[in-house]
């Protein structure tokens, strides 16, 4: 659809003309002071963290640092408190490094293998399962962490990164596997029976002829479960305990510690480091990000 | 000799629905062996049967005289050509051709050696590098073949495999096949829903429909005896033409009485004798020419009003109707047939066939 | 391989995922709808007693509040974001030069953790040094802007910090449904005259009726598991004036010792996420079949 496809004979006279530019310079500025609102607050907490306390108290909201100093993000990341302990975020970020990606391998590849199963070798109650795995993605996920609490000591993980591993890689499974079935089930069923014949089974036809077609599908589904999983909260906040806790939570804790003096300049550096590697990630794969995005709402 | 395939009582269901039933069909070393029937007739879950691809629901295959009923398809020293080439995307012409080798372990010097052979018989040694997704349609047909050559088995199966190419190509790769089964002198199974890449390709038909053999023939017998009205009908282009009729004895044959609407009945004298009631005659349009074009014994002749002049190139179709039917003709492309004129019209019922109107099955 | 593990290995493949889907999710939810009829309370007891923590959860005020926020909270961002999001969609589509700019400016806040986007927001509303210190710098000394800590409005701090988290997700949304529309439908309405704005009202936009049906999902789905934001932004306060039915149920479980009341609030949940849900499955399933 263009914007000259809609221009109407009965248009085209000079007065009507200046009228179209009129509207044109709105549409614009409309559009640019929308993309201020969403860029605001993360320009407000850039030039936060870049301030001195004393600049935040006198200056403006929205004012450029006079003076730009990078203490804040020094103690964010090694030096902030949390509760009694002062060792800033770092340690946490590597927690959710630790969680994030093995988590994400282990439901990618899971999911990878299971819409292979569902899109291509589909067998008696097959459908019926994959409906009831699909509403799995759709419960709230209250509902499953006063059990999952208890099974978790039950298994001598509770409070551990391990048992967060667990948790995300779990749930994560319905989206992994959604995925990747709408992938595969648009590649003909002749491919895998061609295979047959030519003599490979279940796992070579995966290997050689599914997986080098795959890149596209893993690259969304490594996106949205890094996103999904390094964002989350609930899990982090429910199932850790100080020293397994995920970057979110350290955030929250950071953010709100009552202790001492509130270091606004701080905190939002603390919550850009936070922010930075999916930000990294929707800055240099945002295409497969929204993919992922799309994919994930119009079945889920 | 053997059977290279021997099908015998072959179910298959799916749930409650009976997909094919009852089916018996074998095949000598060397024969070419063609499925055809309208889609949905049961032809390719039959092949994909043969296949392994498929479990049946009940009965027994045989493949070069070993029991394959439960064998996996891989270990039935089988190759399969499929509809949409089924080419894996990812790799190369070559690895292609040489996958199935690959992962039965053959060693690097024998692919290589059957590669080169393969390419060289399809004449596709330039492509061997490309992948699918930069060949033309014949030429993934051609490496399709390939991949199935490669594995010099004991039998080959197709499944539509000519159904994706245009005319034309369809045409030229349906007489390579043809020139192949020759040199190779293998045992083939092919399916299709075009009677004509039956009749030019076969040894030997199976025509189905509603997954139940219809009839199983030599291509000339299918044509020329056809088992049913069914078969009748969907061998042949045009079809052949089903004219009902009263039939009486008549000393060494019968008379069969045809209504036609604003005439006075025709009266044809056939050969076939024992014939009375209602029957359906079953007369190929090339059969029906005009007077002068036909000697013969059994030659009758009518005049027929034109309903229709349709040129066909090397042929002229006329359309009349006889019985409450339409009925074709096939005349010389010079014929001066016109639209609305009456025209005597030879009937060669030599090798009229006749049918049961009630059953649809062949009397004689 | 044998056979017989050969014939069976997509099945043993997703074995694992199927005692995985059976036990977390179907076997947790069960014991959840179990305790959430008992009496228990710092431990999980299994005597079943009726439905005393349902009667508990409904009379108490907390939780009457936390109902109501969700309802007020997801009617607004709902409506909001869907509004929201179309508008910037359909102005999108007009052929604008920094489209991709603009699109990737709208949609970056979903990359973010809701806890970073809480304490923006929080930062940012804060009444002392944020907006409303801002504009009485600019002169106005009396312009007053302290919802944040206004038990009357602080939800309402919740849903701006929603909408812009997840506007522009909507945006992306609809700006991919307008552009799937048949451009021959377009066309002909174009040959026949229809000004674009009729062209958008009665024919683009009703074709979308999946997409918004998608859209709505979605956020209803937001709405309704909207825990972080409001952990971050507000901390369900002031006192529990922003509490939804997910910080209720995480209070209940994890500070209160209530495991009941917990179990209860969040099987209330699961109905009013099915209440939506299941008819859209069952609608989409329906389609499918047709």
């Amino acid at each position: 659809m263009t914007e000259t496809s809609f221009v109407q004979p009965r248009d085209r006279s000079a007065g009507s003309l200046a009228l179209r530019i009129a509207l044109r310079w709105g549409l614009y500025t409309i559009l640019v002071l929308f993309a201020i609102y969403y860029l605001l607050p993360f320009f407000v907490m850039v030039t936060t963290s870049l301030k001195s306390l004393d600049e935040i108290r006198t200056g403006s909201l929205v004012a450029l640092p006079r003076e730009v100093t990078f203490d804040a993000w020094k103690t964010a990341w090694s030096g902030a408190c949390s509760g009694i302990k002062c060792e800033g975020l770092q340690p946490y970020f590597w927690n959710s490094m630790l969680m994030a990606v093995p988590s994400v391998m282990l439901s990618t590849l899971i999911g990878a293998l299971n819409g292979y199963v569902f899109a291509q070798w589909n067998f008696r109650g097959a459908n019926l399962f994959f409906a009831f795995l699909l509403f799995g993605c759709f419960i709230p996920f209250q509902v499953v962490l006063l059990p999952m609490a208890k099974m978790l000591g039950l298994m001598h993980l509770s409070g551990t990164i391990p048992g967060l591993i667990l948790v995300h890689t779990v749930y994560g499974l319905g989206f992994t596997t959604l995925f990747f079935r709408n992938y595969y089930v648009t590649i003909p069923h002749e491919l895998v029976r061609a295979a047959k014949v030519d003599g490979a089974g279940f796992f070579r036809i995966f290997w050689s002829i599914f997986l080098p077609l795959s890149l596209p599908i893993i690259t969304v589904t490594v996106i949205w479960q890094f996103t999904q999983i390094w964002n989350d909260f609930l899990f982090g906040v429910s199932f850790s305990q100080a020293g397994s806790q995920p970057v979110t939570v350290a955030l929250n804790n950071i953010v709100n510690s009552t202790t001492g003096v509130k270091e606004y300049n701080v905190d939002m550096a603390a919550a850009i480091i936070a922010a930075l590697p999916t930000l990294f990630v929707y800055v240099v794969a945002g295409k497969y990000f929204i993919r992922g995005l799309t994919a994930g709402s119009v079945k889920g | 000799m053997a059977p290279i395939l021997d099908i015998q009582n072959l179910y298959k269901n799916y749930g409650s629905v009976e997909i094919l039933k009852d089916i018996n069909v074998s095949i000598e070393p060397g024969e070419f062996l063609v499925l055809v029937g309208p889609s949905g007739c049961g032809k390719s879950t039959l092949l994909n049967c043969i296949a392994g691809l498929e479990e049946i629901s009940g009965g027994a295959i045989h493949i070069a005289g070993k029991d394959m009923t439960d064998v996996s398809p891989k270990d039935r020293n089988i190759a399969m050509v499929f509809q949409s080439y089924a080419l894996y995307p990812t790799m190369t012409v070559a690895k292609n051709i040489t996958f199935g080798m690959k992962v039965r372990g053959v060693d690097q010097a024998t692919q290589d050696a059957k590669l080169a052979e393969v390419a060289a018989q399809l004449q596709i040694e330039q492509l061997l590098n490309r992948k699918p997704g930069q060949l033309s349609g014949g030429q993934r047909q051609r490496v399709a073949m390939g991949r199935a050559l490669v594995r010099d088995p004991a039998l080959f199966l197709f499944d539509e495999p000519l159904s994706n190419l245009d005319a034309k190509l369809r045409v030229e790769m349906r007489s390579e096949i043809k020139k192949l089964h020759q040199r190779l002198n293998a045992s083939m199974v092919y399916v299709t829903h075009d009677q004509i890449e039956a009749m030019t390709l076969a040894t030997k038909i199976v025509v189905m429909k509603g997954g139940v053999i219809q009839q199983i023939g030599t291509p000339a017998e299918i044509y020329n005896r056809p088992a049913n009205t069914f078969v009748a009908d969907f061998m042949g282009s045009p079809p052949m033409n089903l004219i009902p009729a009263e039939a009486r004895a008549n000393g060494t044959g019968s008379v069969l009485r045809i209504d036609r609407d604003g005439m006075e009945p025709i009266e044809l004298h056939v050969p076939q004798n024992g014939l009375t009631g209602e029957v359906i005659m079953g007369v190929r349009p090339e059969d029906i020419a005009e007077v002068g074009f036909r000697a013969g014994e059994a030659v009758q002749t009518g005049a027929c009003l034109v309903d229709m002049v349709e040129p066909a190139g090397a042929d002229t179709y006329v359309l009349t109707r006889l019985g409450g039917r339409q009925v074709t003709a096939r005349l010389h492309a010079e014929t001066s047939a016109q639209h609305g004129e009456v025209l005597d019209l030879a009937f060669d019922l030599e090798k009229a066939s006749f049918f049961s109107p009630q059953t649809g099955a062949r009397i004689s | 391989m044998s056979d017989w593990l050969a014939r069976h290995v997509p099945k043993i493949v997703l074995t694992p995922t199927f005692v995985a889907v059976v036990l977390f999710v179907y076997a947790f939810i069960g014991w959840t709808a179990w305790i959430s009829f008992t009496r228990s309370k710092l431990m999980p007891r299994y005597e079943v007693d009726g439905i005393i923590q349902y009667t508990r959860l409904f009379s108490s005020p907390r939780w009457d509040t936390a109902l109501s926020n969700l309802f007020l909270f997801g009617a607004l961002f709902i409506g909001v974001a869907m509004i929201l999001g179309l508008t910037l969609a359909i102005f999108l589509d007009q052929k604008i030069r920094i489209e991709g700019a603009l699109r990737t400016i709208y949609l970056y806040p979903m990359a973010l953790s809701m806890i970073v986007t809480g304490t923006a927001w929080k930062w940012i509303l804060n009444p002392g040094l944020g907006l409303e210190a801002m504009v009485q710098g600019w002169g106005f000394p009396d312009f007053k802007f302290d919802w944040l800590v206004n038990p009357d409005y602080a939800i309402y701090t919740v849903v701006m910090a929603a909408v812009w988290q997840a506007s522009g997700f909507v945006m992306a949304l609809f700006l991919a449904g307008l552009r799937s529309v048949d451009g021959e439908i377009i066309k002909a309405a174009q040959v026949d005259g229809i000004p674009s704005w009729r062209i958008y009202s009665a024919i683009i936009i009703p074709s979308m009726a999946p997409i918004f049906l998608s859209a709505f999902i979605v956020l209803a789905h937001l709405a309704i598991k909207s825990f972080d934001l409001v952990i971050a932004l507000t901390g369900g306060g002031p006192g529990y004036a922003t509490d939804l039915p997910a910080t209720y149920m995480y209070a209940m479980a994890f500070s209160r010792g209530d495991i009941g009341q917990a179990a209860s609030s969040a099987m209330v949940m699961m109905g009013v996420v099915f209440a939506i849900i299941v008819p859209y499955l069952y609608s989409e399933l329906r389609a499918k079949h047709d």
